[in-house]
């Protein structure tokens, strides 16, 4: 019988960007907010103390900010024949635990982003008419616009403490020949710090695409170009390169976390508590399943808690919020036979490729620094920026050198051909190490109606409840894409001049890898829209079937962005609280009629 | 005479009834001013309800239960409130030990110890929590001795006089230094009888001139020294330090981060610019104090590789990400050393402490983040400690003096020792 504890007004599982967002939001609205953790306290001290913090070997092999998969993990299928197995290691993608989530163990890339990616379905169906999105291709539109949302990126930057360079604000061109990106959409104010600076790989990636006729611009990243206060008055230091971003604890309070920007001043206000693992099972509905009652834990000592509140914020990881949609009845299950129902519908990911440029001796690249979120990209190939009519895909990708520093254990690349170990992979790596440089294509990539999540019909986590399945493949479009993109990258790449490139793409038929990292941007599942039978969640990320219940976080996106999705993530965060400050608490209800 | 009672019974039966909410907030906003809680709450207690141990040269006193509880002060009369706060008597006629700063509070007007009086039997919960004795063995345990004492350094309790030339502002800041502040309580030195050796700027040049190591920490000087007091501060500075723990180029640590915590942070903007102006009309202790003058050397040598200095190489693996090589810092965040008064004093107990053990800034409600420097004595021996402080205190103009290693042991407590750093801090404890 699990303990049940005084009634609260809000309550929020999950403390990453979207959990932390909406407990700032909602405490300043008045509210009295829970957020349930189901990781432990973390925070830059101790967990990122220097040097303890700067360990490749705890951090990114033994994985010390990533979900443990003996306890609660995902089954893995490629299409509905086949049977799904758990993922028992971690590879390709790699879900955070704790306070701040991925939020503590990204990178810091920090975009916006592209407007059409916005109206998926209706821009390619305006440009290039409706054959030519595959019919079994399942984008949609979100339903929100980008003038919508722009305040909400704006403010968002502040918080991040983003630096960057604006191509325009409020229509005038502000940063041409200075590293803005001419293909960016329209600004209402600078970013708040100046573009970080860049590293030689970096620039030697802005001279070849520019010599290929593309508009290299500095990445927008969270890792700050100087010492920083936010709007919340919390503080940031300045980046100093190290390298240690992603999967680490950023020890110099320089890359943007909710741990470092938000959770300082939530610890100011009375009306909030943040309870460390604390695991939530399901969200309790009452017996007319249209109102949620609370939700059930399990803490730390192992009981079972009943924490009822008025309002139920879903801010997990994306998957996990489907999950607990799935295992708490709040909205119909999809169906990809029938292509019904909403919940698990529109799983999608992220389509990467890369390539590598090995140089002589007299190159130097540095690779041993970075940053996170620096470097220099291209948006010729991203979004809708380029005719795609010749080439017969969806889709597109930024194309960058985001050096974020070569670990010594993951990160020693050598030239093709060379042998993994023994002398003469000792000899390569003398001979490369800080003689490579590595570009991306991150690409888009669309849903699909053979990808989805549902309830793993056998397997189950420590706690006995259904692991969720993930149904997944690349799909043709996928490939077509990615073999443009790679094609484009390798001739920037070839610019260069080096001594020889690696090619990293997708071959024709290649099926989806768990054991290769590619990025951990997940997406949809529970998405967005204006049509109740295609979404799960309306344009303000409520719940259209149980109105108390909001999902903020990529769970929400219809198909993967070009670009990196923590930006939009919190923005659609911010744009989510304030509907429920203006509109919700004044009525609750539904905020769009079905 | 007579009237004079009459007006005292006019007021108790007043304030036996209900102080009105203004007194009593006025009196909670001079109790933090005071920093009663500071002493009268234990780590993890109930506040105001006593039982905090502090070390004195005779061994341990426990503050006492201050709450309106009847173990606490709750049957205490205005008078009896009043002997404790300024005269420290208790009710019992004993003395208070002196680390009760009666020496300062009885600055303090009778208006503010009406509305302190309000707020502790009002404004506060009560706590049923009976007060513990002293460690201390007798004989010392005997009061009588104390009562001498305070006869012999405790001031007269008088109104206190505004000084007619000085500015309202500074007169306000005397007010709150010399009084409930009672900055010289930590900050001026004592005497081999523990008085403080002096309690206002009236009393000589010793006040506020900086104490002997407290706890581990040296409480600076706050006269108008550059090297090591208050000179190369601007007012403003002093006040965001004073409000938020940190400045430009200064963070606080050691036990003013509590101070700054529990006290500071609530004062008025008006009140903290008196506290600095008034800070800033003390004189120099040292005639010949000049203000710091960079030099560009041993930043210029780190610049092109050259970490022969001793200390220097300690100082670019272990600090200079943060404080840069320049001693510079960056703004508000990681502090500036160059220049850096605490980093000069002449003991240098405070700054070998700050890299054993580390510190946090406080968080406070303008500046919510609780920035924090990792403890480095465990990965750093005591020579390269006492190198590296050596190093920091005689670079960039720096004028502070070299320190030996066993300065360094001796600093090190339980929670502090060096691992070697084999186990990369994972392990403290072996």
């Amino acid at each position: 019988m699990a303990n049940v504890l005084k009634k609260v007004d809000a309550v929020i599982v999950g403390f990453g960007w979207a959990g932390a967002i909406m407990a700032k939001e909602l405490t300043e609205a008045g509210l009295q907010v829970v957020a349930l953790e189901r990781g432990p306290m973390q925070d830059t001290y101790p967990e990122g103390s220097y040097p303890q913090v700067i360990d490749e070997l705890t951090y990114s092999v033994r994985k010390k900010l990533f979900v443990d998969v003996s306890k609660e993990t995902v089954t893995i299928r490629h299409s509905v024949n086949d049977v799904a197995l758990p993922n028992r290691q971690l590879g390709a993608f790699l879900p955070g635990k704790g306070v701040g989530g991925a939020g503590l163990h990204w990178s810091g890339v920090h975009f916006r982003v592209d407007p059409i990616e916005l109206r998926m379905r209706s821009h390619y169906e305006e440009r290039y008419g409706k054959a030519f999105i595959p019919e079994d291709m399942t984008i949609q539109d979100f339903g929100v616009t980008y003038q919508e949302l722009e305040p909400y990126f704006d403010f968002a930057e502040k918080v991040f403490g983003t630096s960057g360079q604006a191509w325009t604000v409020n229509g005038t061109v502000v940063g041409a020949g200075k590293g803005g990106n001419p293909y960016a959409a329209d600004r209402s104010s600078p970013f708040p710090l100046p573009a970080q600076k860049n590293v030689v790989s970096a620039k030697l990636f802005e001279k070849a695409a520019t010599s290929l006729g593309y508009k290299p611009y500095n990445l927008p990243s969270a890792n700050t170009s100087g010492p920083y206060t936010n709007p919340y008055g919390a503080q940031m230091g300045p980046c100093n390169f190290c390298g240690f971003c992603s999967g680490y604890v950023c020890y110099m309070y320089s890359k943007a976390s909710p741990n470092v920007n938000i959770l300082p001043a939530l610890r100011q206000v009375p009306n909030f508590e943040l309870r460390a693992n604390a695991h939530v099972l399901r969200v309790n509905l009452d017996d007319s399943k249209r109102n949620a009652t609370g939700v059930t834990y399990i803490d730390a000592q192992g009981r079972e808690v009943e924490q009822p509140a008025d309002l139920v914020i879903l801010a997990a990881f994306q998957f996990n919020n489907v999950r607990l949609m799935l295992l708490s009845g709040i909205g119909k299950p999809y169906d990809p036979v029938k292509n019904e129902g909403v919940v698990g519908r529109n799983f999608a990911y992220q389509n990467m490729g890369t390539v590598k440029a090995f140089f002589d001796k007299d190159t130097y690249t540095n690779n041993f620094i970075g940053a996170g979120g620096n470097g220099i990209a291209i948006d010729d190939f991203n979004a809708d920026n380029f005719d795609h009519g010749p080439y017969g895909f969806v889709g597109g990708s930024p194309m960058w050198v985001n050096q974020a520093g070569s670990r010594p254990i993951a990160g020693i690349a050598n030239p093709p051909g060379t042998p993994a170990w023994g002398s003469a992979w000792k000899k390569a790596t003398a001979d490369y190490y800080t003689h490579q440089v590595s570009m991306d294509a991150h690409g888009a990539h669309q849903s699909y109606r053979g990808n989805y999540l549902d309830l793993d019909p056998t397997y189950r986590d420590a706690f006995g409840q259904p692991l969720l399945r993930m149904t997944f493949d690349w799909q043709e479009n996928d490939i077509k894409m990615n073999q443009f993109m790679v094609d484009k990258l390798s001739k920037v790449a070839q610019a260069m001049n080096p001594k020889s490139i690696a090619v990293l793409g997708k071959k024709v038929k290649e099926h989806f890898n768990t054991a290769s990292y590619q990025t951990t941007h997940l997406n949809g599942g529970a998405i967005m829209g204006t049509d109740p039978k295609t979404s799960a969640l309306n344009r303000y990320l409520q719940s259209w079937d149980v109105p108390n219940v909001f999902v903020p976080g990529a769970s929400a996106f219809p198909q993967g962005l070009g670009y990196n999705p923590t930006g939009l993530v919190a923005a659609l965060t911010y744009w989510s609280a304030r509907a429920i400050r203006e509109q919700y608490l004044k009525n609750p209800g539904p905020l769009v009629q079905a | 005479m007579k009237t004079m009672l009459i007006a005292t019974a006019l007021c108790a039966a007043s304030l036996t009834a209900q102080a009105d909410s203004t007194l009593i907030k006025q009196g909670e906003y001079l109790a933090r001013a005071g920093d009663c809680v500071a002493c009268h709450t234990a780590k993890g207690g109930k506040p105001f309800a006593g039982g905090l141990p502090m070390e004195t040269p005779i061994g341990t006193v426990y503050s006492t239960n201050i709450t309106p509880d009847a173990s606490g002060i709750g049957h205490y009369s205005f008078e009896d409130f009043d002997q404790a706060v300024r005269h420290g008597v208790g009710k019992d006629g004993s003395t208070l030990y002196p680390a009760m700063p009666y020496p300062s509070y009885a600055r303090v007007n009778d208006e503010d110890m009406r509305a302190l009086y309000a707020y502790f039997m009002q404004g506060v919960e009560p706590v049923a929590q009976p007060n513990k004795a002293t460690d201390i063995p007798w004989p010392l345990s005997m009061r009588w001795p104390l009562a001498i004492w305070r006869g012999l350094f405790a001031p007269e309790v008088k109104a206190w006089q505004a000084s007619a030339a000085a500015d309202p502002v500074v007169n306000r800041g005397a007010y709150l230094v010399e009084g409930l502040g009672h900055c010289g309580a930590c900050h001026t030195p004592r005497a081999l009888t523990m008085q403080e050796k002096a309690l206002s700027p009236q009393d000589g040049e010793q006040f506020l001139a900086g104490s002997a190591p407290l706890e581990g920490w040296i409480a600076k000087s706050l006269r108008g020294d550059h090297k090591d007091g208050l000179g190369s501060w601007s007012e403003a500075q002093l006040v965001q330090f004073l409000k938020t723990g940190r400045s430009e180029r200064s963070a606080v640590f050691g036990g003013m981060s509590d101070v700054v915590e529990h006290s500071m942070q609530y004062m008025s903007d008006a009140d903290l610019t008196a506290i600095a102006r008034y800070l800033k009309t003390l004189p120099a202790s040292n005639p010949d104090d000049k203000p710091h003058v960079y030099d560009k050397q041993v930043a210029q040598a780190l610049w092109n590789g050259d970490d022969s200095k001793p200390g220097a190489s300690v100082y670019i693996d272990n600090c200079a990400a943060c404080h840069r090589t320049d001693g510079h810092g960056y703004t508000r965040v990681f502090p500036a050393l160059a220049g850096n008064p605490v980093v000069q004093t002449a003991d240098a107990t405070s700054l070998i402490h700050v890299v054993l053990a580390g510190g946090t800034v406080p968080a406070t409600h303008t500046a919510p983040s609780n920035l924090t420097m990792p403890a480095f004595g465990w990965r750093l021996s005591d020579q390269e400690v006492a190198d590296v402080v050596s190093f920091i205190r005689t670079s960039w103009g720096n004028q502070g003096g070299a320190v030996k290693a066993g300065e360094v042991a001796k600093l090190r407590t339980d929670d502090m020792k060096h691992t070697s750093g084999d186990d990369l801090g994972q392990v403290t404890t072996h």
